[in-house]
């Protein structure tokens, strides 16, 4: 089914998630959708889904408007989404998962019936699940099966896959990726969002690239068969598109870094044969040794574990294997709160979610990390240290403003305000995220005035400008492995590209 | 969602109050229906409830272990738990109090074998215990075996009923003949003192608005009631910020389940004088919704349980003066509590908030 999106449209609150997208996905074509977090594109396939709807914008298939309002519709219409975490019902029998997805509602069910059904699709595309197992003891991978086989039984002519090779098996990836070959060569046409590169490369045909809500290229892989027969041409391979990808996802020429050398000779943070593990990714790092005044940056793209790292880093994770050491210190395994003690900080990205506490004022927070002195709050000195930070921070609001009216930069001025001092580590995601180009150097400045103290900074970012200006060294996570740090006076945007697309 | 512009932005006391004045005319609505004069059965209420002393103590024999449930409620509450198993913290601490008290006055006994007032001070302590280790129970079940508090809770609440009846009508049986209306009385020299001839016991209320106070200070004035707030708003955020989480929530269930098992021990020794099946009165129930109607502010709880125990000893005149149901009082305080949680809903949506 051809599929066309026109000039679609979405605000939420504040935010143009959806900035007039046009999109078009031939039949018989497998179409990379690419972008970073937040780039728009999983709102773009969730309207085209009926998850959400649209404030305006058309959605044409083959050539006949359509009107999308829910995901029940969009399933009539054979447009089918297979989320990243599945959306199926753990506790119940494949096939009783088959059959309540199913679109037919008859009066009686016709489990032998559904089994039959079942089998024959499983079968065309060799996957092997057991009808009667339990869905919630299937991997991820099977799960994924099962909603392609009830998709396609529901006469879906449109396969939207959200991340779809994110904890699964490298033989599922092979028989996920032939079967959508085989999907496309019957004229279905599938929509692919992806963060991997490699995965874009080797299945897509075309792939368009959304960033801050907007489509900011297209690129053609592979000459479609129809195309192909028109041209007369073999199908090639185009070079060096992992390259071309990452410039159109992050932009042409990199910034010049401004950070003054404060790096001392002192080692403070060394993390030794770490192993992180969760259910989506495994990665290892051999060898890395901070400086006291380092600053330390985490290229790639979004959740190829920088988040994990971070949170181990920090000791809100355990390692699988490895060892963190803060000076002398061996953290390892050891209490969130020894982590603490030893000067280590962690700001999270998702200030209101991991961060701050909503509900309560600037002066509460205030008190909150003064708590462990006595026990009755000492308001008169919680007030005057409130005052002090609003007043150094250029926080914009009042000591008993509660932190969910702040404005976002106000509310990283705020959680900086509440860093503790001395401090050894400081572990940041994305530390000026949503904030404006003078608050942004206003953060650096204080970060480098702490790197000037001592304090090592270790931090991930999408923004590779704010990377190369600031970072001492960069490491760059890709497809479950981390590279070895490179001074950011040495990166080009080629060479970072490269890097980002899985090649060190 | 657009918001009428009419009822938007008033002052959030305007949405309580209206919400408040439109309970009133439902309740008169029902009462009409119900074949009675909204006035008279009002009238009938206040009297059945302060019209003489004996009534007046019944309100505050049911106020003293109101005020201590909902005292204990707080700290779970604000920690962000629905401690329903409150119920099954009285009970218990009623167990425990009944066993102490059977253990220095064992059947048979002329005498007890301390002191009586030495006897019941053991009992609150002991029932404060009881209570301490069914909260515990229901917290460890949920920091550590990531059961819903409020599951935890009803099941401890039905295991703390079970063992109830079942001392009721196996070892602590009436000689001769179990009954359902409990256990054998205690001896008088066991009972609390009250005021008086009625029913309401100054130790008790004591305790009550003792509890009540230690709580509001807790709350207002120490670390330890920010740390809990901290994490009843935001649990991740807080141990981020280095508040130690599960100590906070153990402790929250500590002394919510310390409250009630003192609570459960004075319906032992200064209401009913023995254990019965349903010892809690419901008490921890309507603890519940005094803490959710005063919005987990203690400040306000005292008005709002002496109104809710007037109301539940004023409507047990309505079936003697009207012939109407007594259950017409469970209607009237369902009407209340609802407008008010719908009031507090809307104050909350659509109210100015301050500095606008």
């Amino acid at each position: 089914m051809k599929v066309e999106l026109h000039h679609i449209h979405k605000h939420f609150g504040n935010v143009h998630a959806n900035d007039d997208v046009s999109l078009t996905v031939e039949a018989g074509t497998i179409h990379g959708l690419l972008g970073e977090n937040g780039a728009g594109k999983s709102t773009l396939v969730k309207i085209l889904s009926g998850f959400i709807t649209r404030d305006s914008g058309e959605i044409i298939l083959d050539g006949r408007p359509a009107h999308i309002q829910s995901p029940a519709d969009a399933l009539r219409y054979g447009i089918g989404m297979l989320h990243q975490d599945p959306l199926d019902f753990p506790p119940l029998t494949v096939v009783e998962n088959f059959m309540a997805g199913s679109l037919a509602t008859p009066a009686l069910l016709n489990a032998r019936a559904a089994e039959r059904t079942f089998s024959a699709l499983c079968r065309q595309f060799n996957f092997d699940i057991d009808p009667q197992a339990r869905v919630g003891d299937l991997t991820v991978g099977e799960r994924q099966q099962l909603e392609i086989v009830r998709l396609l039984a529901n006469g879906a002519g449109t396969l939207i896959l959200d991340e779809p090779t994110t904890g699964i098996s490298a033989s599922q990836k092979t028989l996920l990726f032939d079967a959508l070959r085989r999907l496309a060569r019957e004229g279905k046409s599938i929509i692919f969002v992806s963060h991997k590169l490699e995965d874009v490369e080797e299945l897509c045909d075309c792939v368009t690239v959304m960033r801050r809500g907007r489509v900011v290229g297209e690129l053609t892989l592979r000459d479609t068969p129809t195309k192909r027969a028109a041209d007369g041409q073999p199908a090639g391979k185009h070079v060096n598109v992992a390259a071309r990808i990452v410039e159109m996802m992050f932009g042409k020429e990199l910034a010049m870094p401004v950070k003054p050398a404060t790096h001392q000779d002192e080692v403070i943070l060394t993390l030794d044969g770490l192993i992180l593990r969760n259910d989506r990714l495994e990665m290892s790092i051999e060898h890395l040794s901070v400086q006291r005044g380092e600053v330390i940056g985490i290229a790639g793209l979004e959740g190829s574990g920088q988040q994990l790292f971070l949170l181990t880093c920090a000791g809100l994770e355990r390692p699988a294997g490895g060892s963190i050491r803060v000076g002398e210190r061996d953290l390892t395994h050891k209490p969130y709160a020894d982590f603490v003690k030893a000067g280590v900080c962690y700001l999270p990205a998702d200030r209101l979610r991991d961060g701050l506490i909503s509900g309560l004022t600037i002066q509460e927070h205030v008190a909150l990390r003064m708590s462990g002195k006595g026990i009755f709050i000492d308001r008169a000195a919680a007030a005057k240290e409130a005052e002090r930070a609003i007043a150094t921070f250029n926080i914009r609001g009042q000591p008993d403003t509660t932190v969910e009216r702040l404005s976002g930069g106000n509310q990283q001025r705020t959680q900086l305000a509440l860093m503790p001092s001395p401090l050894n580590v400081l572990l940041m995601e994305h530390p000026t995220r949503g904030l404006d180009i003078e608050s942004t150097l206003w953060v650096w400045q204080q970060l480098i005035a702490r790197c000037n103290q001592g304090t090592a900074i270790v931090f991930a970012s999408s923004d590779l400008d704010e990377i190369v200006q600031y970072s001492d060294r960069v490491i760059v996570f890709s497809g479950g492995r981390i590279s070895p740090p490179i001074a950011a006076s040495e990166l080009t945007a080629d060479s970072l590209g490269h890097m980002i697309g899985g090649r060190f | 969602m657009t918001t009428p512009a009419r009822i938007a932005g008033l002052p959030p006391a305007f949405y309580r109050v209206g919400a408040f004045v439109i309970s009133l005319i439902f309740i008169a609505l029902i009462v009409l229906i119900s074949g009675a004069s909204p006035v008279t059965v009002i009238g009938s209420m206040v009297g059945g409830a302060f019209g003489n002393a004996d009534q007046i103590g019944r309100v505050i024999a049911t106020l003293s272990p109101l005020l201590l449930c909902a005292a204990g409620l707080v700290y779970t509450f604000n920690a962000g738990l629905y401690n329903l198993g409150v119920e099954g913290q009285i009970t218990f601490g009623a167990i425990a109090a009944t066993w102490l008290l059977r253990v220095v006055y064992p059947e048979g006994a002329t005498a007890s074998l301390l002191p009586p007032p030495l006897a019941i001070a053991l009992a609150i302590v002991v029932g404060g215990i009881g209570g301490v280790l069914w909260g515990l129970l229901a917290g460890a079940l949920h920091v550590y075996g990531r059961i819903s508090e409020i599951f935890a809770g009803l099941g401890l609440n039905f295991a703390a009923t079970g063992i109830a009846i079942y001392l009721i009508f196996g070892p602590w049986k009436r000689p001769g003949v179990a009954s359902l209306s409990g256990t054998q009385p205690f001896d008088e020299s066991l009972w609390l003192g009250t005021f008086g001839n009625t029913e309401a016991t100054p130790v008790a209320l004591g305790l009550g608005l003792l509890a009540l106070a230690f709580t509001i200070i807790v709350m207002r004035n120490t670390y330890f009631g920010l740390r809990l707030r901290a994490v009843g708003r935001n649990l991740r955020a807080a141990y981020v910020l280095g508040v130690p989480a599960r100590r906070q929530l153990l402790s929250a269930f500590f002394i919510c389940g310390l409250f009630a098992g003192v609570a459960g021990a004075l319906q032992v020794v200064g209401m009913f004088h023995r254990l019965i099946p349903n010892i809690s009165s419901n008490l921890g129930f309507l603890g519940l919704l005094v803490v959710m109607l005063v919005n987990f502010d203690p400040l306000w709880i005292l008005p709002v349980a002496f109104f809710f125990s007037a109301l539940n000893i004023g409507s047990l005149q309505l079936p003697l003066s009207f012939g109407l149901e007594s259950s017409l009082a469970g209607v009237i305080q369902g009407l209340l509590v609802l407008f008010a949680l719908i009031g507090h809903g809307l104050a909350q949506k659509y109210g100015r908030k301050p500095g606008e």
